[in-house]
């Protein structure tokens, strides 16, 4: 039973993984590529991970693979945020938003 | 069969980093490539875990936490870096 887990963890982890990078290759535009690439980023890695801690049995090393989800979870979405925000700034710049007001972005000097 | 499961997640995910590194090599755009590297580097975290068990090494968690904070840390900088030079030119 808990193999079954394991390899049915494992091989949505690595679906994931595969979409993502696939999304990657394939799609046409960079906020497209942002879209497909935290997909990969985020729940590729928790499932893998998942199944790393059944596999490991729990104990201090099933604390620290916890530890690594709470960190990617924390770090993809910040890393993939930052990312679209400069792709943005960089159109932006570019004039392809001057006539759009909904899309500015705060500048760090902002309130 | 537990073993064999590994083995093939490490090969797979060693073959979707070879796939990524085209987007990085090829990408039109600079963001494109800070995406794929970023992809790459979650991708090698995963991968440094599963070989952990693997090898029966424990202490390489260790070695994927500070990989994971080392990416993190090149990513935001990166980004920074484009988003300031949009601005300035």
């Amino acid at each position: 039973m808990k193999n079954v887990l394991i390899f049915v963890l494992m091989a949505g982890g690595l679906f994931f993984f595969l979409v993502g990078t696939i999304g990657l290759l394939r799609l046409q535009d960079v906020m497209t590529r942002i879209h497909s690439a935290a997909k990969c980023d985020t729940l590729g890695a928790l499932l893998c991970t998942t199944a790393l801690i059944l596999y490991s049995g729990g104990g201090f090393i099933g604390l620290k693979l916890i530890i690594v989800i709470v960190f990617l979870w924390i770090t993809n979405p910040t890393a993939t945020h930052l990312i679209a925000r400069a792709e943005h700034a960089q159109q932006e710049n570019a004039g392809i938003y001057e006539t759009i007001h909904t899309n500015e972005v705060k500048k760090d000097g902002d309130i | 069969m537990m073993h064999g499961l590994l083995i093939f997640s490490i090969v797979f995910l060693a073959i979707t980093v070879m796939i990524c590194s085209y987007r990085a090599i090829k990408g039109p755009k600079a963001t494109d490539r800070l995406i794929a590297i970023n992809v790459i580097g979650t991708k090698t975290v995963v991968l440094i875990c599963i070989l952990s068990f693997i090898l029966k090494e424990t202490y390489f968690i260790d070695v994927v936490l500070v990989y994971a904070l080392i990416s993190f840390v090149s990513t935001m900088v990166i980004a920074r870096h484009i988003e300031n030079r949009g601005s300035k030119t």
